[in-house]
Order: structure tokens, then sequence, then C-alpha cells
């Protein structure tokens, strides 16, 4: 019984339950102390997780290694970002509640069982502490008809996602025996190799956890959820969660179902393929910007996977690595996005960007290094975590799989060019409102680091392949 | 006398996961039918969960399933709220409607 390993899960859920209580008690409004509180907490969580020793944790239900460690300051640092975003603009648009950091709060406890979960049960509870608490600030801004419509959509086909995982994990264990991972593993790689039944679950499985990270097919909520959802919401979505549920569909597929890679491997192709298609093809009729990056999300998973496809070290490592910059790069964009505020209205179109490099230059141009880096244009960052992954395709001789990629990011530069086009060649619309201090450190942050990520490349890649390494024994 | 054995069971479950499966997509009516369909779909796998736990001599399927009633109700709690809002801001709870986000 080792329980410190689960010592930054344990503080968040202790330092949630504490934060509620002093949310309720006063008669003020303490929406603000709580954020702050929060993101002093999300900070410790984070410096606690990298300090975790290796190991297992309550009797096999809960694993610590370097890949939980490295997918959890990711999703510390995506849900701290998304926080950031929502303080100002929760007050601006007069939903500022203190229900909301909690609520972050718990979503994050959720995907850190997720990623350290090595029980289907613990991934269960894990999947369902992230989901219920994304409901609910889906629909945050409950007196709008788009956010309800939003939260509606997303709960309807979160809990049918729920239910294909659920029951691809009764039939695993039903099968193989057991619900611990490494007894799975060890069923599938058994004498009499894995049994019809198996299969089957580990397709539910997939299935499942291609809903939360929106593969093609099973994206169709993302652009519904995306744009109805209030846009700190929609930044939060596109970040944290996305980077848990890649995560988890690694470990599930590169640890307990290594064996059957080669009935997954093509099931994983096909959602890299398609999610790179629709992504690219889908955003470029697009008017609606939060419309745009649930399609641009989409395609971006769609390369991540083909990490996933290849699943030998350097394509695991090109994940995760894709995943960390698609972080950085979102938290910019949607930066932006929830900057986009004129005469206290907030605005989602393409259109509303219009002559942005007049008015505001500085925002314009750290808006260009993301859509450039988003098209992958060498040197930002974004066009490294494509080199990843492309590279370790070709290597394993996917080559169809590598040409399908280069060609959509061909496709997907045009609409993000076209945001580009927009900024500085139309007719100004008129000046933005002025954009908060934690938006400007955040454009400024996520700026640097795609500017600068060729410099110093090799500590962020080297985290990496520590994380996946931790799947080689 | 018919013997009842881990397939019977798994049938049943399976008929239960596809109808509700089924429940939510062909269901034109109302948004509580696509509630009742998610319960419904929970429930065939507790069935399954409980079919093999008891085959396998082994408790940790029950345990599953002891898990999955719980969060079911955390589930159908939110999900109730989420169709309480909607209606309030919309005055229908028509599968049909719920159709302002397209693109």
């Amino acid at each position: 019984m080792n329980w410190t390993l689960a010592l930054p899960e344990i503080l968040l859920a202790v330092a949630g339950l504490v934060l509620l209580l002093v949310g309720v008690g006063p008669k003020r409004d303490m929406t603000f102390p709580i954020t702050m509180g929060t993101l002093g907490v999300l900070l410790v969580a984070a410096v606690l997780s990298m300090a975790t020793a290796d190991g297992v944790a309550f009797n096999g239900q809960f694993i610590s290694d370097s890949f939980a460690r490295f997918a959890k300051v990711l999703i510390l640092l995506g849900a701290a970002s998304g926080l950031m975003l929502a303080l100002d603009w929760n007050e601006k648009q007069g939903i500022a509640r203190f229900e909301f950091p909690i609520l972050v709060l718990f979503s994050t406890i959720g995907m850190m069982v997720m990623v350290s979960a090595s029980d289907l049960i613990t991934l269960y509870i894990g999947l369902e502490l992230l989901s219920l608490s994304l409901y609910v600030i889906a629909s945050f801004d409950r007196d709008n008809e788009r956010s309800a419509e939003a939260g509606l959509k997303y709960f309807v086909l979160g809990a049918l996602a729920s239910g294909l995982y659920l029951y691809g994990a009764s039939l695993t264990y039903g099968f193989s025996g057991s619900t611990n991972f490494a007894a799975i593993g060890s069923a599938v790689s058994g004498e009499e190799g894995a049994s019809l039944g198996l299969l089957v679950g580990v397709t539910f499985v997939i299935a499942a956890l291609a809903f939360k990270i929106s593969a093609v097919p099973f994206h169709m909520w993302t652009p519904d959820v995306y744009e109805g959802a209030p846009t700190p919401v929609t930044a939060f979505f596109a970040s944290a969660p996305k980077v848990a549920a890649v995560s988890l569909l690694v470990r599930v597929l590169a640890d307990p179902f290594a064996d059957l890679a080669a009935q997954w491997q093509g099931v994983i192709w096909l959602a890299s393929m398609g999610s790179m298609i629709l992504g690219s093809l889908a955003a470029i009729r697009q008017q609606n910007i939060k419309r745009l990056m649930a399609y641009s999300s989409i395609g971006h998973i769609g390369y991540a996977l083909m990490g996933l496809v290849v699943a030998t070290d350097t394509g695991l490592r090109g994940v995760m690595l894709y995943m960390a910059i698609y972080l950085v790069m979102n938290a910019g964009v949607f930066a932006v996005l929830v900057s986009m505020r004129r005469q206290g209205r907030s605005l989602e179109r393409v259109e509303d960007l219009a002559g942005l490099g007049r008015t505001d230059p500085a925002m314009a141009i750290a808006m260009v290094v993301f859509c450039f880096s988003m098209a992958g244009i060498p040197p930002l960052a974004g066009f490294f975590s494509k080199l990843y992954v492309f590279l370790a395709a070709v290597q394993e001789g996917y080559w169809v799989l590598a040409t399908v990629g280069v060609l959509t990011s061909v496709i997907g530069a045009y609409y993000y060019l076209r945001i580009i086009k927009v900024m500085y060649f139309d007719t100004p619309a008129g000046a933005l409102d002025p954009r908060s201090a934690s938006a400007s450190v955040i454009l400024a942050g996520a700026g640097l680091f795609n500017l600068l990520f060729f410099l110093f490349p090799a500590p962020v890649v080297a985290a990496a392949g520590a994380a996946v390494a931790a799947f080689a024994g | 006398m018919l013997d009842i054995g881990l397939g019977h069971y798994l049938t049943v479950g399976a008929i239960l996961f596809v109808l509700g499966v089924f429940g939510i997509f062909l269901n034109r009516k109302n948004i509580i039918v696509i509630l009742m369909s998610v319960e419904l779909i929970l429930l065939s796998v507790n069935l399954n969960l409980v079919a093999f736990s008891a085959r396998l001599g082994d408790l940790t399927g029950q345990i599953f399933a002891m898990f999955i009633l719980t969060v079911a109700a955390a589930e159908a709690a939110i999900g109730l709220a989420i169709v309480v809002i909607y209606f309030r801001n919309r005055g229908s709870i028509e599968v049909e409607d719920v159709s302002t986000l397209k693109g």
C-alpha cells in the first residue's frame, strides 16, 4: 500500500472540497480568490507530480511512471491556462461563478486518475469524473440557449461513449478473467492468444476512447460542442482533456493490448486517415472560428494518431511530443479567441478579426505565429511536432499515411492563411476591447515557446522519449 | 429443462445494449427517452459483468457493477439538470428541435 504515489490527486481532491466550502460560506463573491486558490493548488500538484516515484499503488489499481508524470504535467498546464483565460471572460460575460474553477479542478483530478490508471475500474472512474465535470461546464452559461444545447449534445454522446467503454470493459473482463492491465496483458499474450470476445471488447474500448479524443468516425459532437460552449470552456476542452484521452489511448494500446498491435493498428490507421482528411476539408468553409478550431483539432488528432499507428518507441514519442506542442499552440490561439470582444459583446466569426493587424499589432503577430505553427511551417514548434510523427511513419514504411498527412497539412494551411489574410488585408471592423492581462501572459508565453522551440527542442523531446520508455519493459 | 448458461446472459445483455444504442439514434421524439436508453446500456453492462463474475468465480465484476450503479446515478442527475436548463431556454425537449448548432 503505497498511497503517496497518488499524493497529487489526493491533494487536489481535498483542496477541491475545501475550496467548495470556502465558496459557499461567505456572503460576498468568492470567484476570484477561489480561482487563484485553484491555480495555486494546480501548481503545487504539478511540482508533486514531477516528484512522485515509480510504482504501483492500491493493489495494482494505480500506476505511477514516467509516462503518467509527463501527461500529468501537460494536463495541469492545460487546466491552468484554461482557467486563466476563463477568469476574465466569465466576468465580462456575467457568468463568473465560483463553481467554475472547482469543476475544472475536479475534471483535472479525473484526467490525472485516467492517465495513472492500471485497471479498467480506475480508468472508468477517472473518465467519468472528467466527463461529468465537462458536461456541466459545457452548459455553464446556463441562460444561453447555445450553451445549453452544447451541454445536452455533449452529455448524450458522452454517455453513449461511456456505455461503449463499459460494454467493451465487461467483455474484456469476461474473456481475460481480470480488469487489471498487467493480468489482461498476460492473458492477451498467452499461448492460445486472444479470443474473439476479447477482440470485440478491445474494439469497443477503442471506439469509446476515439469518442473522447474526437477521432473520425466519432467526431460528430465536436463542432457543435465547441461552437456552443463558452469560449474559455472550448479552450479547455481542446487542450487538457484531449491530452489526457490521447495519453490514455496510448497507455491502453501500448501496455495491456500491445500484443494485439496487428489487430488495432488497422483501426487506428483508419481513424488517423479519416481525421486528417475530414479535419482539413471540413474546416475550409467554416465562418465561425470556434467551429473552425474544432475541425482543426480533429485534424491534429489525426496527425497524433499517426504516431500511434507506427507503435514503435519513436512513434509513441512522436504522439506525446505532438500533444505537448499542440497544447501550447492551442492555448495561444484560444487566448486570441477569448480576447475577441467588441463593446462588451463576445465575437466568434473569422471576419471579426478583420484589420487586427492595424488595431492590435502585437496580438496579430502572435496569431500569425500560432497559425503558421498549426499549419506546420518551419521553424515553428508545430513543424517539429509533425516532423517527428511523419518521420516515424516513413521509417516504418507507412508511406500512404505519411503522404496523406503532408497533403492534408497543405490543405490545412489554406484556412490558417485565410485567418492571416483577414487580419492583415481586410478593412478593419473597429478595434477590439483591451485584452486581459492573463490573455497577454498566455499569448506571450505560447508565442515565445512556438518561436524558440527550434533552438531548445532537446528537453521536451527527451521528456517525451523518457515518458514512452515506460512501456519498453 | 433448459440450462441457463453464460451464453444466455450475454445474449440478453447484447440485446439490451443494442436496444439502448438504437434508442439513442432512432428516437425522434423526446430527450427523456434518450436518458432511459443510456440507463438501458448501463444495465446491460451490469448484467454482463455479474454473469462473468459468477462464471469466473471472481468478485471484481460485481464490484465493477456497484461502481457503475453509483456513477450512473450521478450521470442521470447531471443529465436531468442539463435537460432542465435546456427546457428553460427553449420551452421544448423534442429531439428534432436540438439543431441550433450545425454547419
